[in-house]
C-alpha cells in the first residue's frame, strides 16, 4: 500500500496491466482462436509475470505461472489447440493469478493459504493434464530458463553469475573457453553450468569452428570482482561477459554503500567502482554504449546495469539513493546569499581605494625610512591583496549559463533555418567577472548566430561534401595566463579567402597587389563595410556587424581572431580580461610620465643598448636575440612635439598580446604594482594607445596602455604597407 | 577421424578414434552427418579414445544430443575417456547426457 516499496509498486502496476491485457486477449480469441496476436500477447502476460516474481523470489507465482507459460508455448507452437476449454481454463488462471499476486504482495513470506494451493493444483491439472512436477527442469534450456528467472531464489542466491557468450570466431582465434572455466575453477567452487547455443543453425548448416556456445556459472568464491573478470580478461574481445554478484555479495555493497563518506558528489559509477561492485571495465563499455545509442532518449547507467544483469537492482538503487544524499547534503552546505551587485560593487570600489591608500601608506613608510612601521605595513599590504582578490572573486560567475542560452538559440534558428545542429558546450565552468559577462553576451550572440547563418550548411549540402548531415557548433571556454579564452567553432563551410579579398579591394580596404597572410584576410572580415549584407537574412541583418562585435570585445580590452579551413569549419577566438576593476601591473616610466602595463602582457625586460642589439633607427626594429621585433618609444609617441633628451640608458620591455609582440622603449622601470582601474571620462574614451588610468599611492596619475593598439601602432610604424591594413 | 560403424537394427556404433578437438572438428561433423539416416534409432559413441576434447569438440557432442532429442533418436556415450570425464565434471554435463560414466579405478591417479 503507501508503504510498498516503489519497485514492489511498479511490479504490481505493470502485472495488473499484463492480466487487464491477457483477460482482453482471451476473449478476443473466443471469436478468432487462431489470432496468433492475440495467442502471443497471452502468452507474454504469464512469461513477463513470471520473470518479474522470479527477480522478487515469489516462487509460487513463479511455479504457477511457469506451468500456465508451458500449456501457452505449445498453443503458440501449434502443438496444443485452442478450445473454449482451454479459454476458460486461462481465465481462471489469468484470476488465480491476480490472486496469487495479492496474496504475496501483501502477505510478505507467508505459505499459501489451503484453498489457494488447491486452486492451484487444480489448475495445473487442468492446464495440463497432469498434476503438477515438482521436479527439476530436465533440458538445458529449461533449466536456463529457470536459472534466468530466480537467480536470486534457493540455493544459487550465494553464487555468482557469470553469464560468458562468445562470439562466433572465438575457437578460431584461438579461445578455448574451456580452459577460462577450468581457470576459474582455481578461484572458487563451480555450482552449476549451463549451456546454451542460441545461434545454432541447422546441423547441416553449423560449422565446427563456429564457436555457438553460451555459458551461464553459478559460481561460488570469495574473490571479488575484479580478480573474477580478471580470468577472462583474455577473451574480453571474443566474448560477452556479465558478471552478477550474488546475493550476500548484495547485501555487503549495500552496506559499503551506506558507509561512504559523503563529502563529495560522484557519479554512479564511480561510487559502484569504488566499493568494487563494478569494475572499470564495465563501467566504460556501458557508458560506451550508452553513447552509441544516441537516437533515442538514452537509458540512465543504472538501468542499463540492471539490464544487462551486471549488478542487481537494489543495490543501484542504493547507490542512487546515496548520491542523492549527498547532493541534497553538499546543496545545503553550500548556501548562497543572494546580494545586490551595486553593494558588491560598492565593496570592489572601497578596496580599490584602500589599495591606493596602501600604495600610498607604503610610500610614506619607505620615504620616512620606519624599518619598525614597515614589518606592519607590509602584512597590511598582504591582507589587502587577500581582500582585494576576495573582493574579486565575489563578482566570478561561471560562463556556463551565458552557453547555455545558447542552446535555445540554436534549436530555435535551426529550426527555422530547417538545418540539424547541435550545440557543445565545455569549459562552462570557467570563471569570469559578472560584468565582462553581461558585455560579452551580445557578440557572443551574433558570433553565433553568424555560425549558425552563414557557417553550417544546409543538411543537403552537408551530405553532399560528405560531412555529418548533422552540423556542430561548439562554445568552449578556458583560462590562458590571466585571461579566459572564449572560442566558438562550427564545422560548416569556413570562410573563402578569395571572396574576402575581392570584397575588400572592392571597397577599397586593400590594393589588389598587397599581399596578405591568411590570417590577416580573415581579420578583414572585422573591417566596417565587409559584412555580409549581400547573404543578409532576418538572422544577419540585425545591424550589428563583425565591425561591431570587434569594437565590443575590444572595449572589454579583449581581442577577437578568426581561424578557418574552407569546408571545413571556422572557429572565433576571443580573448578577453577575467576582470575590469583591478589588475596586476607593471609601471614603467618614460619622459617623466609613468604608465601601467598589465603583467600578464610583459614578457621580458632587457636593455636597449646597441652594442648588444642590432637596432634600426629608421625602420624602428630591434634584433632581439635574431627574432625582428618592432618597437616604440613611448616617451616620442605620447610627446610627439616635445623635445626630449635622451639621457640615461633605456630599456626595453616586451610586450605579448595573442601571438603579436612588440618592445616598448622606456626610460625607467618601476616594478609590479596593483593597479586599480579608473576608466577615463567620456572625453579620453578613444584615446590612441590607452586603455585606462590609475592613481598611484603618490597621488599621482599613470596611465594604463592599451597593449593591442599600441603593438599595432608599432606594427604600422614598422611596416607602413599594413597601415591600410589596420584600418585603425 | 576414424569411425567404425556396425549395424544392426537401427543402432549404429561409432568409435571415435582420435581427438575431438578444432582441429578436426569439420571432418568429425562431417563423419557423424553421414550416419544419420531416417531409420537410425540409436547413436552409440564410443569416446575411450579420445585423449583430447576442447570447445570445439564439446560443441559437437551437445549439437549431436540436440539433434538426436529433435529427430526422436537415442544418442548414448559410450567409455567416456578421461579427458572427456573431466569435461564432463566441469561443466556438470553427466547428467545432460544422461549416460553412464565408468570412472576408472587409477583415475586421477597418475
Amino acid at each position: 500500500m503507501s508503504d510498498m516499496n516503489p519497485a514492489l509498486e511498479t511490479f504490481s502496476q505493470e502485472v495488473d496491466e499484463l492480466l487487464t491485457a491477457m483477460e482482453e486477449a482471451l476473449l478476443g480469441l473466443e471469436g478468432a482462436p487462431d489470432d496468433a496476436d492475440c495467442i502471443n500477447s497471452i502468452f507474454r502476460a504469464m512469461h513477463t509475470i513470471k520473470g518479474s516474481s522470479g527477480l522478487f523470489g515469489f516462487d509460487d507465482v513463479v511455479a504457477f505461472t511457469h506451468e500456465a507459460e508451458t500449456v501457452l508455448d505449445r498453443v503458440r507452437n501449434g502443438e496444443r489447440l485452442i478450445d473454449a476449454e482451454l479459454i476458460s481454463v486461462l481465465l481462471a488462471c489469468k484470476d488465480h493469478t491476480a490472486q496469487l499476486i495479492q496474496h504475496v504482495l501483501f502477505n510478505e513470506g507467508e505459505p499459501l493459504p489451503e484453498a489457494l494451493q488447491q486452486q492451484n493444483q487444480a489448475l495445473i491439472v487442468r492446464l495440463t493434464g497432469a498434476p503438477a512436477a515438482g521436479g527439476m527442469p530436465s533440458t538445458q534450456e529449461e533449466k536456463a530458463d529457470h536459472f534466468e528467472v530466480d537467480p536470486n531464489t534457493s540455493n544459487s542466491s550465494d553464487n555468482w553469475v557469470i553469464s560468458l557468450a562468445f562470439k562466433k570466431d572465438a575457437l578460431r582465434n584461438g579461445m578455448d573457453p574451456l580452459s577460462f572455466i577450468r581457470y576459474l575453477q582455481t578461484l572458487g567452487k563451480i555450482i552449476e553450468v549451463i549451456i546454451t547455443m542460441p545461434a545454432l543453425p541447422r546441423i547441416e548448416d553449423m560449422v565446427p569452428e563456429d564457436c555457438y556456445l553460451n555459458f551461464k556459472i553459478a559460481f561460488n568464491s570469495s574473490a571479488d570482482k575484479k580478480t573474477i573478470e580478471d580470468v577472462f580478461e583474455f577473451a574480453e574481445d571474443d566474448c560477452d561477459i556479465h558478471i552478477l554478484p550474488p546475493n550476500s555479495r548484495q547485501e555487503h555493497y549495500v552496506q559499503l554503500l551506506a558507509n561512504l563518506p559523503e563529502d563529495q558528489v560522484k557519479r554512479l559509477g564511480e561510487m559502484l567502482v569504488e566499493i568494487g561492485a563494478l569494475t572499470e571495465k564495465e563501467v566504460a563499455n556501458t557508458l560506451h554504449e550508452q553513447r552509441e545509442d544516441d537516437d533515442a532518449e538514452a537509458k540512465p547507467l543504472g538501468e542499463r546495469l540492471v539490464e544487462k544483469n551486471i549488478l542487481q537492482q537494489p543495490v543501484i538503487e542504493q547507490a542512487l539513493k546515496k548520491q542523492e544524499a549527498v547532493k541534497q547534503k553538499i546543496n545545503k552546505e553550500s548556501n548562497y546569499i543572494r546580494v545586490d551587485a551595486a553593494k558588491l560593487g560598492y565593496l570592489i570600489n572601497l578596496v580599490g581605494e584602500l589599495v591606493i591608500s596602501g600604495a600610498a601608506m607604503r610610500l610614506m613608510v619607505d620615504k620616512h625610512g620606519l624599518s619598525d612601521v614597515d614589518d606592519v605595513a607590509s602584512t597590511m599590504s598582504h591582507l589587502v591583496e587577500d581582500i582585494r582578490d576576495t573582493a574579486l572573486q565575489l563578482r566570478m560567475v561561471q560562463i556556463g549559463e551565458t552557453f547555455t542560452r545558447f542552446q535555445r538559440v540554436v534549436h530555435d534558428v535551426s529550426k527555422e533555418l530547417g538545418k540539424q545542429i547541435q550545440l557543445q558546450i565545455t569549459g562552462g565552468e570557467s570563471e569570469l567577472d559578472k560584468t565582462v559577462v553581461e558585455k560579452i553576451n551580445d557578440p557572443l550572440t551574433h558570433l553565433v548566430r553568424n555560425s549558425l547563418d552563414h557557417g553550417i550548411e544546409s543538411p543537403e549540402v552537408r551530405v553532399r561534401a560528405g560531412k555529418p548531415e548533422k552540423g556542430t557548433i561548439q562554445l568552449n571556454a578556458y583560462h590562458d595566463s590571466g585571461r579566459i579564452v572564449i572560442q566558438i567553432s562550427d564545422d560548416g563551410k569556413g570562410l573563402d579567402p578569395e571572396r574576402i579579398v575581392a570584397k575588400a579591394i572592392a571597397k577599397g580596404l586593400i590594393k589588389p597587389d598587397q599581399v596578405l597572410s591568411k590570417s590577416e584576410i580573415y581579420s578583414l572580415i572585422f573591417e566596417p563595410g565587409l559584412s555580409t549584407k549581400e547573404e543578409a537574412s532576418n538572422l544577419s541583418g540585425r545591424g550589428v556587424g563583425m565591425d561591431v562585435v570587434k569594437r565590443n570585445i575590444e572595449a572589454l580590452r579583449g581581442s577577437v581572431s578568426v581561424d578557418s579551413e574552407l569546408g571545413q569549419g571556422t572557429s572565433v577566438t576571443i580573448h578577453l580580461p577575467l576582470t575590469l576593476a583591478i589588475i596586476d601591473g607593471f609601471m614603467v616610466e618614460a619622459q617623466q610620465e609613468r604608465y601601467i602595463i598589465p603583467l600578464s602582457m610583459v614578457e621580458e625586460c632587457v636593455e636597449m643598448n646597441s652594442d648588444e642589439w642590432q637596432i634600426d633607427d629608421v625602420q624602428h626594429y630591434v634584433n632581439l636575440r635574431g627574432q625582428v621585433l618592432p618597437y616604440l618609444r613611448l616617451g616620442d609617441f605620447f610627446h610627439n612635439n616635445k623635445k626630449h633628451t635622451r639621457t640615461q640608458r633605456e630599456s626595453l620591455v616586451v610586450v605579448r598580446f595573442g601571438e603579436a609582440k612588440a618592445g616598448f622603449v622606456v626610460d625607467e622601470l618601476h616594478g609590479e604594482n596593483q593597479t586599480v582601474i579608473k576608466p577615463l571620462g567620456k572625453l579620453f574614451e578613444n584615446l590612441d594607445g590607452i586603455g585606462g588610468a590609475t592613481v598611484l599611492g603618490s597621488g599621482d596619475v599613470a596611465l594604463i596602455l592599451d597593449v593591442q593598439g599600441l603593438i599595432h601602432h608599432a606594427k604600422k610604424r614598422a611596416n607602413p604597407a599594413l597601415a591600410l591594413l589596420s584600418g585603425v | 577421424m576414424t569411425a567404425k560403424a556396425k549395424k544392426n537394427d537401427g543402432t549404429v556404433q561409432l568409435a571415435i578414434k582420435d581427438d575431438m578437438t578444432i582441429y578436426n572438428a569439420e571432418s568429425l561433423k562431417e563423419t557423424l552427418l553421414g550416419y544419420f539416416h531416417p531409420g537410425t534409432r540409436e547413436l552409440q559413441l564410443d569416446l575411450s579414445a579420445v585423449t583430447e576434447i576442447d570447445s570445439a569438440g564439446l560443441q559437437l557432442l551437445l549439437l549431436l544430443k540436440a539433434e538426436a532429442q529433435k529427430r526422436g533418436f537415442t544418442l548414448r556415450l559410450l567409455r567416456h575417456s578421461e579427458a572427456v570425464i573431466e569435461v564432463f565434471e566441469l561443466l556438470k554435463l553427466g547428467m545432460y547426457f544422461g549416460d553412464p560414466i565408468v570412472i576408472p579405478a587409477n583415475w586421477k591417479k597418475s
